[in-house]
């Protein structure tokens, strides 16, 4: 295989540009492992490494993209003539371009952690192994586990361009996550648990094999409750799946092309005053922290929603250019093999005051939400209809009561904002573009008998 | 794509230290796509993967590896490393002789996607985006999006085996936003074939394009979806997913064996009404899950996994039916080289039945009408699924009335499979779809008649 390295890559790409086109160059690579025990032994085994690089090439006007799942320099060559026939047919856009420097430093955030890259296999094997041990001996219901996996990258990516933009990043990761099986020959319930990381030391076996012990056996016995509007409090895993949908209709992308239900809100009460909501990649906790975004920018703090007020979208370098602003470093790809849209990557609310026994106390009736399904067929994001499966626990007087399944929620994004009475103190960071946080929500339809 | 002896000394190098089973998994995949948004088309893609994933297998643990590295120094190390991931013991020389078998594809491929301009695609584009907003002034944005591509694989195994395909497959999908009193909806409409650009001459990318329009002008009048249980009739072809999630991921050996399923221990029972019978079908020509050999180099087959209510057998992977020395069903994917394989659908499908489609609904005194299903989601352990209706109705005294508004469904498997009273004779297949499993996304397709399903909870806000 070629010796070639990252900055390399992105060298000979733009090494290859022609007259006064621009080019772009994003090349990753990662090192990932997969583990996956079952029955005390190591099912899967994976480890393997991944790169790629995508060529942006941006010619009169006109944007082609290609890329190719090598760093063999023919590969690499042809992607970019690739990228630039596909430029031909494109229309023209008078705001198509790559990023240019913005004077804005990216901040110092510490992601990577050498140590990782030095755990022995072996080790890695062993945490899995005692993630499903510790499932099965968490409880005595505990029937079965379903799996038991443990997971690591080490990402690293460059991108260039030939307006003089330059910019590295890299960071690891790792996780553990169990999928536990709870009762007898009469009923099956699921939960999950899990532990994320930087680095293996950061991961808690016993808390996730807590996790899915507990979430499993308190659905034992569950009913399907009757259909009724009541206040619902959602779990922070629930909570950071509906507040990555609503970062989504924040998205500057999605305002241009009419497709967003907040597009003429700026300045607006959009939600409850005491909704909050920041994006802030530069916060080193969340998962997807980065110093600079994916065209090169520098990642920054944005303000979304403020006190309930709507106070502006997240741009990429081309929003920006379209809406008469400045980027704010929010342009994000799904790896190599797509080009940049403007997107939240680590959006969180402002914790309140209460943890979660404190918010479900002051709830006379209710349900706490602790898993949700079908969010991908239930949610609307553009006209913000919102309808998904879930499964939870009654609370009643302030305390939690019988487990309930089979049965939706719904509502609408608009309405749900609005209908925010408390946000709990639990801020928790998840390997989602969202934090999640105990949420407590009046008026939600459930509907099941 | 790789040379023969190439293949066997990398097996050779798998199964060096002691693994029982290799095999080795090549993929060339070139794709290209082109985007049309808010009037203008914004761009063109085209991507190339290509290397091969290696596994070994020692007793019951898996080692696998991949590289884009096609050289055979690159298809060594990535063998050593499976073999190292599977953690095998012992030594020894074991050669392998490969025997190439061939299955029949499930339809032929008239027009290679790379043989057409980008320029014929970029016009099917434009032609959508006219013909959408044509539909009024209530349709405010429409995107359109050309996709093709073409997989060619290859694999080989310590067994001997080795096997070739050929996957080509062409996709069109619109989506609009219509804007109006009650604020934005939107419409979504596509078809998919395992068939290149001959697909233009049998869909006018206009109907689709109308499809999707009429879909979200329509829901600007919708009402609130009704929450509560009813009875609920799927109109034919819309309705596959239904399938797909209340059983079909729970008749997966896989999550069967790891007593993931509600359906485990109940082979030869009655588990549906007897008016159903279901059937997983990968030769199904031209169909979004149709191959010639899954990507663990077993021809497609026609499964039947329920036969008149009763459940006859579930789908398998290689080393599943290998271990228990049954016939394979072709059931073994992956979404890439980068993956090891699954048990996963192919083509899923409702056997149509006898009755009329207008007496199902004309004998449904209230409840909900549903011509197009979205995505769906299932726990298999508990039975517990949902799926998304993106084009429903009221009925209301045997009669469609009011569009609704989108929203999910919920039911558990094993009851809705038993109460499911009427089955017509109008089976159609739907939408191509990608269905997903544990992070890989493979493509499948699915279809019904139209069918009704005594009670089904309606995930909307209204009484």
């Amino acid at each position: 295989m070629t010796a070639l390295d990252l900055p390399d890559v992105a060298d000979l790409v733009l090494e290859g540009a022609e007259g006064d086109e621009q080019v772009e160059a994003y090349v990753a690579r990662s090192r990932d492992a997969q583990i996956r025990a079952y029955e005390g032994e190591v099912e899967q085994l994976s480890v393997a490494e991944s790169l790629g690089v995508g060529v942006r090439v941006v010619r009169d006007g006109r944007q082609g993209f290609a890329y190719c799942g090598t760093f063999d320099a023919e590969a690499v060559r042809d992607a970019l003539a690739e990228a630039r026939d596909n430029a031909a047919f494109a229309e023209p856009d008078e705001w198509a371009g790559l990023a240019v420097d913005d004077g804005v430093e990216p901040p110092e955030v510490d992601l990577w952690r050498d140590d990782l890259l030095d755990v022995p296999t072996e080790r890695k094997v062993a945490m899995a192994v005692e993630l499903e041990n510790a499932i099965r001996a968490a409880d005595g219901r505990i029937v079965g586990v379903e799996s038991a996996d443990y997971a690591d990258t080490a990402t690293e990516v460059v991108i260039a361009t030939t307006t003089g933009l330059r910019r590295a990043s890299r960071y690891t990761g790792c996780e553990i996550v169990g999928f536990s099986l709870a009762g007898d020959d009469d009923e099956t319930q699921t939960g999950f648990g899990f532990s994320v990381g930087r680095t293996v030391d950061d991961l808690d076996i016993d808390r996730a094999a807590r996790d899915a012990a507990d979430r499993a056996t308190r659905m034992l016995g569950a009913v399907k409750p009757p259909s009724e509007r009541l206040t619902v409090v959602l779990d922070p895993w629930v909570s950071a799946q509906l507040l990555g949908i609503v970062a989504g209709t924040l998205s500057a992308d999605e305002v241009v092309r009419g497709r967003s239900l907040f597009a003429d809100r700026v300045d607006e009460t959009v939600a409850a005053p005491i909704v909050t909501l920041v994006e802030d990649p530069t916060d080193g906790r969340a998962w997807g922290a980065s110093p600079v975004d994916d065209e090169g920018l520098a990642s920054r703090r944005v303000p979304l929603i403020e006190a309930g007020t709507l106070r502006g979208f997240v741009h990429s370098s081309w929003t920006a250019r379209r809406m008469g602003t400045a980027s704010t470093g929010s342009a994000v790809r799904d790896g190599f093999k797509s080009t940049p849209g403007a997107s939240c990557r680590a959006v969180a609310l402002a914790p309140g005051e209460l943890g979660p026994e404190e918010l479900i106390g002051g709830v006379d009736h209710g349900v706490l939400v602790q898993e949700v399904s079908g969010l991908h067929s239930g949610v609307n994001p553009v006209s913000g209809d919102l309808s998904t499966g879930a499964q939870g626990l009654r609370i009643r007087g302030g305390g939690l009561a019988e487990p309930l399944r089979e049965f939706t929620i719904a509502s609408t994004l608009q309405k749900l904002l609005q209908d925010v009475t408390a946000v709990g103190s639990d801020l928790t960071w998840l390997t989602m573009s969202a934090a999640g946080v105990s949420l407590v929500i009046r008026d939600v339809a459930i509907s099941g008998q | 794509m790789l040379d023969e002896a190439v293949i066997q000394r990398t097996l050779g190098a798998a199964l060096r230290t002691g693994g029982e089973f290799a095999e080795v998994f090549v993929e060339d995949k070139r794709s290209s796509s082109a985007m049309l948004d808010d009037g203008r088309v914004e761009e063109l893609s085209s991507g190339r993967d290509r290397g091969a994933g290696i596994r070994v297998v020692v007793g019951d643990t898996t080692g696998f590896a991949h590289t884009a590295d096609l050289t055979e120094a690159g298809l060594q190390s990535a063998a050593e490393a499976a073999a190292a991931a599977a953690r095998s013991g012992g030594g020894g020389v074991r050669t392998v002789e490969l025997t190439r078998q061939t299955a029949p594809r499930p339809n032929d491929v008239g027009i290679p996607p790379e043989s057409v301009g980008k320029g014929a695609k970029v016009e099917l584009l434009r032609r959508a985006d006219e013909a959408a907003r044509a539909e009024g002034e209530a349709i405010r944005q429409v995107r359109a999006r050309y996709g093709d591509s073409r997989r060619q694989i290859l694999v080989a195994n310590s067994d001997g085996l080795l096997a070739g395909d050929d996957q080509v497959r062409t996709l069109f999908v619109v989506s609009t936003v219509a804007f109006g009193d009650t604020g934005m909806q939107t419409g979504y409409e596509t078809v998919g074939r395992t068939i290149g650009f001959e697909l233009f001459d049998r869909y006018e990318v206009e109907d689709i394009a109308r499809t999707a329009a009429r879909r979200a002008v329509t829901k600007l009048q919708a009402r609130p979806a009704p929450s509560g249980t009813m009875p609920v009739v799927i109109g034919p072809g819309g309705g596959g997913v239904l399938f797909h999630e209340a059983c079909g991921h729970g008749l997966e050996k896989d999550l069967v064996d790891k007593g993931a399923s509600v359906f485990k221990g109940r082979l030869g029972q009655q588990v549906a009404s007897p008016l159903v019978t279901l059937v997983d079908d990968g030769t199904m020509a031209e169909e979004w899950g149709a191959y010639a050999i899954d990507d663990e180099g077993t021809p497609a087959q026609r499964n039947v996994l329920i036969q008149d209510g009763i459940l006859t057998d579930y789908m398998w992977d290689f080393l599943r039916s290998r271990k228990e020395g049954r016939p394979r069903s072709g059931n073994g994917r992956r979404q890439s080289y980068q993956h090891l394989p699954m048990v996963r659908m192919t083509n899923t499908y409702l056997v149509g039945g006898e009755s009329e489609p207008d007496d199902i609904v004309a004998s449904t005194e209230r409840g909900v009408y549903i011509a197009s299903l979205g995505g769906g989601q299932v726990n298999t352990a508990t039975g517990d699924f949902v799926f998304g209706m993106t084009e429903a109705y009221l009925i209301e005294d045997g009669q469609i009335t009011d569009p609704l508004r989108e929203g999910n469904l919920i039911g558990n498997g094993p009851k809705v499979l038993t109460d499911i009273d009427a089955v017509g004779h109008d089976f159609s297949m739907g939408h191509p779809g990608t269905c997903g499993k544990d992070g890989q996304g493979v493509p499948v397709g699915d279809g019904v008649p139209t069918l009704r399903v005594q009670a089904l909870t309606i995930g909307g806000t209204a009484a």
